[in-house]
């Protein structure tokens, strides 16, 4: 370990925010776990499982519904977390922050309610090449359902956005541009101020996916002026099934809903409807109340240790790994950009990334293999598949140690 | 558990260098399996003629228990009548899919490696895929996926 990073450790007490995390703790094949799969979900805190646990031990009941002391409280709890999490991205106001089940349904929450919007015939739609599917296969479907046209902003062989391009690709049919914050195959940081600064000076709106950068780095949805912004729950250590849209309320209010039911109506009969207010319109059903107060807490346990001393971390931690990952006989890193977040996604000459994560596994390590539900990444990469270890404030530079020495078991195991 | 139980001295050798690993020229079926999980890509070319299998060869890219499983597939099929193949491929079928099979293995030659992989469920579909192709080229199908 290099003596810069080891300091670090010291300075940042990870081993204080370990303890916080029982899955963490544990054995695998007879190996300590070394959880090395944070881009596909996080670990969660015993904060966060016990404000989900308390939701139902103590309060659970519907909310906005009924006069009852419980309800009321389920209410707080639930309008609270919206309230918490409005502030944390620095939202104008609660009106534009919806709860959906996941970064997915969000995305396609937009997809229908802007295309039902702004969509006609041949207007176009820009996403990125480095997209997950969730924020491309919504749009594909929107432009079926309106025969308008998806256009791909490139990647470079380095796996960052072209820039240069995006003014070429976008002309006056141009509706909106829909792009990645941070790459889940890749971990590329993507330049999203300098895209919507572009799209802006035409009046082109943009939509954020940022389920991947929220678990480390801070995010200001008033200095960014995104007019969408989406995030998950379930890798910022918040509980799966629970997402965010943010969206500017001007927007909001234009949209018509996406699904109909209770809550998100004001008055109703048989023939007519009168849609309820922002963030209600979008929020028909009984909600993930559970899900919703436990990514308050996430939220919380986030503000607790400072985002600004986790990215510092994990930066560390990033760097250390890639450097050992470049030492490595046979490794090749796919995605090589200038700027990268908690992600190092790679292959080894000879070894199926398949077999990688078999091997490692044995000796304690869970990564991630595959295609990371971004196919389109991998074909311009000419791979079938990478091996992917992807980091967490709670990861250590012994974890990162012990993926190494897995590694090179794989080499002893297949050749 | 040993992982060597998995990787066995055979499936490694037959992952580094596969038997019959090349195209069959038309008219001989062919038919494309796909993984679609994890990436794994295999295309099945086999050559038939009076019901025995004259040829049978595949290309692809994959794990190494995929790999393994096409390569030592081939070359036990090779010469084999369609009866005699479709008794094999049930068997195989059955040990590494059904909990209590009682076909073992260890009585197809060198196919017996393929036993311990029931023991690693998660990597089943990667042994069973050459299977799956070859049974979609017999029947003339283009294409079949394992999830």
């Amino acid at each position: 370990m290099s003596k810069s990073a080891h300091n670090l450790e010291t300075f940042f007490d990870v081993e204080r925010y370990r303890k916080d995390f029982p899955a963490l703790h544990q054995e695998v094949h007879g190996k300590p776990l070394a959880y090395l799969d944070n881009a596909a979900t996080a670990q969660k805190p015993q904060q966060v499982i016990d404000a989900i646990s308390n939701y139902y031990s103590n309060h659970n009941s519907n909310v906005h519904r009924g006069v009852h002391t419980l309800s009321g409280r389920a209410t707080d709890l639930y309008e609270g977390s919206r309230e918490k999490i409005a502030k944390y991205i620095n939202a104008k106001s609660t009106k534009e922050i919806i709860f959906t089940k996941g970064a997915t349904e969000a995305l396609n929450l937009l997809a229908y309610s802007f295309g039902e919007h702004a969509i006609s015939a041949g207007d176009e739609i820009i996403v990125s090449g480095m997209e997950h599917h969730s924020n491309l296969v919504p749009w594909q479907l929107l432009c079926q359902r309106k025969n308008a046209i998806l256009k791909i902003l490139p990647i470079t062989k380095k796996g960052e956005l072209d820039l240069a391009l995006l003014p070429e690709l976008i002309s006056d049919k141009t509706k909106l541009i829909s792009v990645v914050h941070t790459s889940n195959a890749l971990g590329t940081v993507n330049p999203i101020e300098d895209i919507i600064n572009i799209a802006h000076t035409q009046n082109i709106p943009v939509a954020i996916d940022g389920s991947q950068a929220l678990p480390h780095t801070a995010v200001d949805m008033q200095a960014l002026d995104a007019d969408f912004f989406i995030f998950t729950g379930h890798k910022m250590f918040g509980p799966t099934g629970v997402g965010v849209l943010y969206g500017k309320e001007a927007w909001l209010e234009k949209l018509p809903p996406y699904q109909g039911g209770g809550d998100m109506i004001r008055t109703v009969s048989y023939t007519h409807s009168e849609y309820n207010d922002l963030p209600y319109k979008f929020e028909a059903g009984t909600p993930n109340i559970a899900g919703v107060i436990g990514l308050g807490a996430a939220v919380d346990y986030i503000q607790n240790i400072g985002i600004h001393n986790i990215q510092a971390y994990e930066t560390e931690l990033l760097n250390y790994a890639t450097e050992k990952a470049l030492a490595f006989d046979g490794l090749n890193i796919i995605g090589q950009a200038e700027h990268k977040s908690g992600v190092l996604s790679f292959t080894i000459d000879g070894v199926h990334p398949h077999d990688i994560g078999t091997i490692v596994d044995f000796e304690g390590v869970a990564i991630r293999t595959g295609h990371h539900c971004a196919m389109p990444v991998m074909n311009f990469f000419n791979v079938p598949a990478t091996a992917r270890a992807s980091f967490a404030f709670y990861n250590t530079f012994s974890e990162v140690d012990a993926l190494f020495v897995a590694l090179e078991k794989t080499k002893d195991m297949l050749f | 558990m040993d992982l060597r139980e998995l990787y066995q001295q055979v499936i490694v050798d037959h992952n580094r260098n596969p038997r019959n690993f090349k195209e069959l020229p038309p008219p001989c079926s062919h038919a494309e399996g796909h993984n679609p999980l994890c990436g794994d890509k295999v295309t099945v070319y086999v050559h038939v003629e009076d019901d025995v299998i004259q040829d049978v060869t595949f290309q692809g890219d994959g794990c190494a228990i995929s790999v393994a499983s096409a390569s030592l597939m081939t070359e036990h099929l090779k010469g084999k009548t369609l009866s005699q193949e479709k008794d094999l491929f049930e068997s195989v079928h059955d040990a590494l899919t059904k909990k209590d099979s009682e076909i073992d293995l260890m009585h197809f030659g060198k196919l017996g490696v393929l036993a311990n992989v029931k023991n690693f469920p998660m990597r089943v579909k990667c042994a069973t895929l050459c299977w799956h192709t070859l049974e979609a080229a017999l029947a003339n199908q283009k294409s079949v996926t394992t999830e």
